[in-house]
């Protein structure tokens, strides 16, 4: 595990990187770099989401993309009958925790790969009987459409994902954080020196799926139109996944890290590549998992590991 | 709604449900002897899928027969995935082993999926030899040959299947590191070839598990996922490991969702969703775990 970052060096960093991506649309006046942005936002935001619960929290789940749907069709319902859009976006993330806890308190019960695999069934349950009850693709309103500008979407998935990492930054550093990471590698010894191992599950499980609920929601603000069943897709935890693991999990940078790799890689491929990308994609990251078990974050460690060994002479 | 139509989806219901137990036969197996859940199963059974359509259509090679060709190229393919890739994650520790293997079947089914786009179209195909659509008819019930076809041909292979890993050397060397491959070490038996055996077996299982679904049901090149969740399940009803279980819970989840299809209708699959939560809440070791 990487070292948080703690400090006012750190606290400084955070703050620069957030006025620089404030700037970043005025500077910068590209649609296509706008978007690229706002989709790292939104793969940060549910990757972290993925990484409280399972990086911290040990709690593999692979049901993420239920908690992820919850959020964008109850904030596009909300938000269609009248609500304003602000409004029904935390309604959709209580919504999804409300659901988390309703579905984890049986859930959590389970163990390892019975809790990924059950999850996973769950969030299957939830994409079914979506697509039966809400067949249809949910257009925007006319006079949402009128006024779309990617620059409020750009701002909006910003703030949320400083929120987030700062949900984050706040829990690794906090009694709550340690009891996470103390289930994760160990749950019968977590239990015996006293952490409330059930109590700390679930807590983990609905700041990760209101989180999961948000990135929902800030994803039916800024897709136009698609099937109600679609961010409900098993496609979306993988991402998170995929993101989290790749960055390094159990980290707060490696999301980050994960999301701007992912991001960038996946849509220069894109270009370049045309119908291969997504074939090339999947090598890379078996190589990345395979070559690089502790992720990007380990690399970059690794590397000033390096350098300060040449000033210091120790490791 | 008359018996016979009840009696008509629950004997579909068996034939669908052979086919998603031999598929999960397949990846239970693999789970059971090296803990590693390889989520690019499905992609695996449609190669198999892809390999009887084409030795059908190119070399007018009946279905049932190309199976002894899909199936050791499947093997092959197994081998290859192995040496290549799985056999570095079998010296991590059990939960890592659980997680990586997650990913890096991930990434597998991945570039399966877009080759199989690449090389064979986003198309829909479907095996369809000269007595398709022929069958017979009993007590106003009807079993077209095919699927008859299928059913028997997975009974054979899980019996043979049964055969291989109570009689033979290997066989009993995989039973025995899905037990305890500690112990399976130390009384002699390698563990790198068990695993690549297992490994290459698993996957000889999805293809063949292709094949017959290229007969009868459609092959594209997205439905690795729906394969591979279904298997999924069906190993966690059966008790994870448990490979003779896992065909008859397939056997069982396909005669439900097929029954409850009357019923309920579009939410068939929630029906065998429910009863595989209430399996893992009430029985974690599956329907037939000890």
């Amino acid at each position: 595990m990487a070292e948080l970052p703690t400090g006012r060096k750190q606290l400084l960093i955070f703050c620069a990187a957030g006025a620089v991506l404030f700037l970043f649309p005025i500077l910068i006046k590209r649609d296509d770099y706008i978007n690229l942005m706002i989709l790292i936002f939104l793969f940060t935001i549910l990757a972290q989401s993925w990484n409280i619960l399972a990086g911290y929290a040990g709690q593999v789940s692979l049901g993420h993309a239920a908690f992820f749907g919850i959020g964008a069709v109850a904030t596009r319902v909300l938000w269609y009958t009248g609500l304003p859009y602000v409004m029904a976006l935390f309604a959709g993330g209580i919504i999804a925790g409300c659901f988390s806890l309703a579905i984890g308190i049986p859930a959590l019960r389970l163990r390892g790969i019975y809790f990924a695999i059950g999850t996973l069934g769950l969030a299957e349950i939830f994409r079914i009987t979506i697509g039966n009850i809400l067949p249809t693709v949910t257009p925007f309103p006319v006079e949402a459409l009128v006024t779309y500008t990617l620059v409020t979407r750009y701002y909006l998935c910003l703030v949320l994902a400083l929120i987030t990492v700062t949900i984050v930054f706040i829990i690794s550093n906090s009694k709550l954080g340690l009891g996470m990471v103390a289930v994760r590698e160990d749950v019968d010894t977590a239990e015996a020196s006293g952490v409330n191992t059930f109590r700390v599950k679930v807590m983990a499980l609905i700041i990760s799926s209101f989180l999961a609920g948000l990135a929902g929601g800030a994803y039916a603000y800024y897709q136009v139109s698609f099937y109600y069943d679609m961010p409900f897709s098993p496609i979306w935890t993988f991402d998170a996944m995929l993101i989290a693991f790749v960055g390094g999990v159990g980290t707060i940078t490696g999301p980050i890290i994960g999301s701007l790799f992912y991001a960038i890689i996946r849509e220069a491929f894109a270009l370049t590549m045309g119908q291969m990308h997504v074939l090339v994609f999947g090598v890379l990251f078996v190589l990345v998992v395979l070559l690089l078990p502790g992720g990007l974050v380990e690399v970059v460690a690794k590397g000033r590991r390096f350098f300060s060994g040449f000033k210091a002479k120790s490791i | 709604m008359t018996a016979e139509i009840l009696i008509q989806s629950l004997v579909f219901g068996i034939f669908v449900g052979a086919l998603y137990g031999l598929a999960a036969a397949g990846l239970s197996l693999v789970f059971g002897v090296m803990k590693m859940l390889n989520v690019a199963h499905g992609e695996l059974l449609m190669l198999g899928g892809y390999a009887t359509f084409y030795l059908f259509s190119l070399c007018d090679l009946d279905p049932f027969l190309s199976l002894v060709i899909a199936g050791p190229i499947l093997f092959l393919i197994g081998i290859l995935l192995f040496k290549g890739l799985f056999s570095f994650l079998a010296r991590l520790d059990e939960e890592n082993k659980i997680k990586n293997s997650l990913l890096v079947g991930f990434g597998i089914s991945l570039v399966l999926h877009n080759l199989a786009i690449l090389l064979f179209t986003a198309d829909e195909r479907s095996v369809t030899p000269t007595y398709a659509g022929a069958g017979f008819e009993l007590f106003a019930i009807q079993f077209p040959y095919i699927r008859v076809g299928g059913l028997l041909l997975s009974i054979l292979l899980m019996y043979s299947m049964h055969l291989f890993l109570n009689k033979t050397y290997f066989g009993k060397a995989i039973r025995a590191t899905t037990e305890n491959w500690q112990a399976a070490t130390l009384m002699g038996i390698n563990i790198e070839k068990t695993y690549l055996i297992s490994f290459a077996l698993g996957t000889a299982l999805a293809g063949i598990a292709g094949t017959i679904v290229s007969v009868g049901y459609a092959i594209h090149p997205a439905m690795g996922m729906e394969w591979t969740i279904k298997a999924l399940i069906v190993i966690v009803l059966a008790g994870l490991g448990n490979i003779g279980g896992a065909f008859i819970a397939g056997v069982f989840l396909g005669a439900i969702e097929s029954v409850s299809a009357l019923f309920v209708g579009a939410y068939m699959e929630v029906v065998g969703l429910v009863i595989f939560l209430m399996v893992l809440e009430l029985r974690p070791q599956g329907l037939f775990g000890r």
